[in-house]
Order: C-alpha cells, then structure tokens, then sequence
C-alpha cells in the first residue's frame, strides 16, 4: 500500500520515539530527520534506522521536499521556532502536526475531535462532532502536551455527562523522560495545556500543572484530573462515559490506565470528581515509564494518519500555503 | 559551639509564616491577619517578609486549596504597609508562571524564591532570568534538599547561579536533614559558587533540629536563613524564628532584629492564630523521619480519614515511593489504593 512520506523536526526524546511509532504505520513513513547537532544521539540514531539526516534545521531539509514527496511533517523542536518551521514547510504544501507547545494550529486530542466514524460506536453526546472535517482541512495542527493528551479525554468525558465549571489537571512525569525543551519552557506547556482544557475538553474554566519527579528506578507518568461540575454529579453516568473513553485511548496507548476513582467528594468548591491515571508507554525508544513521551507521538502519529487517509483516498489535497 | 565561633557573622532573616504558615492554616488566613503580622514583623525589623498561598504565586488550586484571597490582594495590602521590610513570594515552575511573577511584582513583591525540586534547577531558567530583569532580590530554592547528594546539590545549585540567581537556598522541605548533611550541601555549594553568590537554608521541625540546622549552615557558609515566627509551617512547623533568634543573640550573630518584639508577636499574635498546636508529632515526625514532604501532613490526615488508613501508614508509603513537593494528587491516590488492598475500599468498576 502507497505510504504518505514524513520529516521529524527536532531529534530529541520526541522525534526519536516518532520514528519507531511512524514505521509502524501502515499509511505513514518516516523519511527525513532534521536536527541541529550532526554529533547528536538523534541524528545518528535516525540514519541507523534508516532516515535521511540533515543538521542544517529545516532549512536543510526544504531543497528535499518535493523531491522525496513529502506531504507531513513533525514539529517537536521548541514553541520558538515552530511558527518559521510551519511557515517554511506550509509553503511548499507539507503539513505540519506541530508537537511543541506553540498551538498556532488548532488544538487536537484524537479521541474528542477527532474520533473517527467508521469504526467507532458513536457515542450518545457529541458536541465535537462538526469540528473533525474542519480540522481535516488544515495545514497545521497542535498536539497540545503530553499532559493535554493525557487528561483532556477524561475531562471530556465528564463533560459530555454534565457541564463542568472548572477543570484541573496534575501531570507527573519521570525526571528522565522530560528533554532539555519541555523544561526551558515549562511555562508555554502551562499556558497550552491550560487553554486546551477549555477549549478541546470543554470545561469553562482549565488550569494545568505539571511536576517533575526524579525518583529511581523512574515512576510511570501519572495523571490526576479534577472537574467541578456545576450540579451534583450523575455518577454512574460519569463512569461509564470515563470507562468508554479509556478504551477510546487505549485504541492507540494500550497503557493507558485508570487507578483510581472516579471518586466524588463535596468540596469547598463545589462537586469534586477525581480520576487518577497511569501512562505506561510501549517502551520504543524510553522505557515503558515515559508513558508521556508515547502518549504524545501516538497521538501525532493517529492525528497524522486521519489525514493520511485522506490524501490517499483523494478526499483531501494538500495545498501550498503562500507566504504572506 | 561556643561564641567567638560566628560571632559578629550578619544574617539577613527571612520570615516564611505568612507563606509557610499557609499551609498549616489550610490557607485561611485573612489580608487583615496578614497586614496586622507583616507590620508587627516589620516593626521587629526582620528585613524580608513572605506572603501568599502556602503554595506559592499560582497555588490556587484543588490540588493545594484555594486561599481566602488572590495572592494579589495579600501582596497588595501588606506591601504599603512596610518601613523597612521586602516582601517576598515564592514561585514554583510548573504551578506558577511569569504571568504571575509579574503580577506579584506589579502589586510590590521585590523579592522570590524560585523553587524547583532538588534534582530539576533547570525548570527554572525562564523565571530567575525574568526576576531579575524586574529588578527582584532572586533566590533559587533546591526542596527536598536531602534527595541530593553534596556534589548533586552544588551542581544544581550552579545552574541557578548561571541563570541569574543572588542567593541559592538548600531547602529541608522534608524536615529530614542532620546538621552534617546541611553542612555537606552548604559547604559544596560555597566551594563552587562566586563569593557574591549568597547561600541560605530553609528548614522544617519534623525532627526538633531546624535550630541546630540552621547554625549549622551558618558554620558551613549560609547567610540566609528562613523561618517561622512560633514555627507557623507545614509539617511541624519551619525553624521557630524567634527561638533561633534568641540562639543568635546568645552567640553573636548578627540579624538586625528584636528578640522581644519577635517574642511577642509569636506569642500574642501567631498562637492565638493557629488551629493546631503546630508542633513534633506522630505524623509531623513521621515527615521528617520518613523524609517525606511537610505539606503533605494536612492533606495525608484528610485522606486518611476519608479512606481509613491511618495518616502514618500512608506518608510512609509515599516516603517509600519518593513522591515529592507539588505530588498532593498522589496521596488521594495512595489512601485509595491502600484502602482496596486492605478491603475497605470497592473499586467502581
């Protein structure tokens, strides 16, 4: 079967296990890696596995792209510089599944917008369901966080029983599966994660936090989401919609896991409902504890092949993006 | 230790009852309570003063409760209102954001301790740099200090000073810490830090040794220490500052502050505040010998009277699974799986 050609952006912890995920696709192939090191661990993992490398940032990469035909490309360098990578790569009609947190493009989290009809049973409420060929019609889309792929489907399952005023998530993630640029820019991973739980998980109000543990061996990513609905929780309605949505998840990261809860509690700020989850990962290029890492490229790589799909039914046509 | 020891050494003291002693207060103390301690310590002359939700700018959460007011609205009011004291703030990367240092500086904040867990100093490097380009007195704040090795710390400790950092502190949020092991990290740390580069410690009581701890840093080059005005801190309290002061004067050094007046505003004003004795007890001594977080102490005795399980037997357990400062989420979750293993709890599904 034909395969859509890919470039990774940024050979880091991201691009890296992109590749493993990528290869295993069956509409998606990683073709070119770009880095800004030639000494880098990245680069030379992506040639041994048999990408093309260019250490020259993606103006190395631009002389190539019609050449070797590729239509997708992966951003997971850093919020700074993936509005000039997308402009760039726009231009000559790649489009970009942006993984930094800089959101120019909006918001993705597979199983809430992008839930695909064919080989789902649809579920009783879905208010997101309009916005799917939306998104399948741009040139650049926004993988949120790791913590936003891990929480978002959850808060919206609550919602989709109930509205919910307020929404809180606590990612906890092993010191060694944060890279150098999740940790310089704590702050644009807050900001995005944050909106994205108003705007993708659809509670009115989303705050996000994140912490880095250290302990060794590493502890499996971990995820606490907090809602405050506006009316006494439908419990058993709200079980259920969590449970459905997990096997939603697990279609892609078989280790995501429920721990504890849905607990309800009465406090000061209204009806608290708590789920608490764990991400174990595959284990492709970090150990199985960075589940974050996985959850993150397997939703890129799920985003990525819904417009795979497209190209290669003629449903869609990726067209080059003037540059203004 | 005998006097001639420290004598004459100045320390600059750094009040934490107001941010600290949040979390004992389950963050209700009122702007009115706030302005009435800030002024009672400004007029003891300690020279810096922190405020706030016990968990810092960007606290207000389910996860570490919400306060009786914005953190605005405290820095706000208390900041007028000091002669000589700065009043400062805590921001911790991953909860609180530049948006919120900014704002903390615009309604007066001038100085903030940039914490990060001990072993994760490079979260920080956006935030120190944006404090100093408002002009604030910067320090990097390394918690859970005793989960890092001498060399570790020093290290860690480096990477604050390369960002922009005046003072880097060794914080025992656990309570946990000998005097030998502050003097290790405060020692590593003046071995490889610019002589301008100032070196403070933060203690907790858990194991009755925030006093010794503090002197201790001192001897091994420290010349911050925080506090607590009658200990008013998660856990068992930070070091009692007025106790520590008393220790001072005995031994000559330097702070600048009144013992009575700190005296009295422990003994008239804070006690008379507190809802618990905040004091070494079963649990609070459970903190430090397990070497778990003090913040954890409130939210372990909820979760436990929720669930079941008894306070002691879950803070051990997080001890023993290394959850750190920021980690409350985990001890709802620890409650709850304890619970189901010991037959109290049915999972729902």
């Amino acid at each position: 079967m034909k395969k859509i050609r890919c470039a990774l952006i940024g050979s880091g912890n991201i691009g890296t296990d992109l590749i493993y995920k990528i290869q295993r696709s069956p509409v998606l192939e990683p073709v070119w890696m770009v880095g800004i090191d030639p000494e880098s661990e990245g680069l030379k993992r992506a040639r041994d596995m048999g990408l093309k490398t260019t250490a020259e940032g993606v103006d190395g990469l631009l002389p190539h792209v019609l050449d070797d035909n590729i239509q997708i490309a992966f951003d997971a360098t850093s919020a700074y510089v993936h509005a000039e990578n997308s402009r760039k790569l726009n231009a000559l009609g790649v489009m970009m599944i942006d993984l930094t947190p800089a959101a120019i493009g909006p918001l993705c989290v597979p199983p809430v917008n992008l839930r695909q009809h064919a080989d789902n049973e649809p579920l009783p409420d879905r208010p997101q369901d309009g916005a799917r060929e939306g998104l399948l019609s741009q040139m650049n889309v926004n993988m949120i966080s790791c913590a936003g792929q891990a929480t978002i489907p959850i808060v919206n399952a609550v919602v989709q029983v109930q509205s919910v005023g307020y929404a809180e998530i606590i990612a906890s993630l092993s010191s060694r599966s944060v890279g150098p640029g999740t940790r310089a820019n704590l702050d644009e991973f807050t900001y995005t994660t944050s909106n994205a739980i108003e705007k993708v998980g659809g509670a009115r109000k989303g705050k996000a936090l994140a912490i880095i543990n250290p302990a060794d061996p590493p502890m499996i990513m971990r995820n606490t989401i907090y809602c405050i609905t506006d009316e006494a929780p439908d419990q058993a309605r709200i079980v259920e919609s969590v449970q459905a949505m997990i096997k939603e998840v697990q279609k892609y990261v078989p280790g995501y896991k429920r721990v504890n809860g849905p607990v309800f509690d009465e406090v000061p700020q209204g009806h608290r409902v708590a789920v608490f989850m764990e991400v174990a990962g595959l284990g492709d290029y970090l150990p199985t504890y960075a589940g974050n890492l996985d959850i993150m490229t397997a939703a890129a790589c799920r985003t990525a092949e819904m417009f795979a799909e497209e190209i290669l039914a003629g449903k869609i046509q990726l067209n080059a993006v003037e540059a203004v | 230790m005998s006097e001639s020891n420290l004598k004459g050494r100045k320390v600059i003291l750094h009040d934490m009852c107001l941010r600290d002693g949040m979390h004992a207060k389950r963050e209700q103390i009122s702007v009115e309570q706030m302005v009435k301690v800030a002024t009672a310590l400004d007029d003891a002359g300690v020279p810096y003063i922190q405020v706030t939700h016990g968990a810092g700018m960007g606290g207000n959460s389910l996860q570490h409760g919400f306060a009786l007011h914005s953190n605005e609205d405290y820095i706000r009011a208390v900041a007028p209102k000091m002669r000589q004291a700065k009043v400062s703030v805590l921001l911790i990367p991953g909860l609180g954001t530049m948006r919120e240092l900014k704002s903390a500086y615009d309604c007066g904040a001038r100085s903030v301790h940039v914490a990060t867990h001990c072993t994760e100093a490079d979260t920080a490097p956006q935030h120190i740099a944006f404090c100093r380009e408002l002009g604030m007195d910067t320090t990097g704040f390394l918690m859970m200090a005793h989960l890092n090795d001498a060399k570790g710390i020093a290290a860690q400790g480096k990477l604050m000073e390369s960002y922009g950092a005046h003072t880097v502190y060794v914080t025992d949020s656990a309570g946990y810490m000998l005097p030998q092991d502050v003097k290790d990290r405060i020692g590593a740390l003046r071995d490889v830090l610019k002589p301008e580069t100032e070196i403070g410690f933060h203690g907790h009581h858990n194991m009755g040794m925030g006093i010794a701890n503090s002197i201790a840093a001192i001897e091994a080059g420290a010349s911050r220490i925080d506090g607590s005005v009658a200990g008013l801190g998660a856990g068992a309290g930070n070091t009692p500052l007025e106790v520590f002061l008393a220790v001072c004067d005995r031994m000559g050094i330097e702070t600048g502050v009144d013992l009575f007046k700190l005296m009295d505003v422990a003994e008239d004003i804070i006690v008379p505040m507190m809802d618990h004795m905040v004091r070494v007890d079963r649990d609070s001594l459970t903190l430090g010998f397990a070497g778990v977080y003090s913040t954890f102490l409130l939210h372990a005795k909820r979760a436990a009277e929720r669930f079941g399980v008894p306070a002691r037997d879950v803070l051990v357990e997080l001890g023993r699974k290394k959850m750190i400062g920021g980690q409350e989420d985990m001890i709802i979750d620890t409650a709850m799986t304890m619970a189901k293993q010991r037959g109290l709890l049915k999972d729902v599904a």
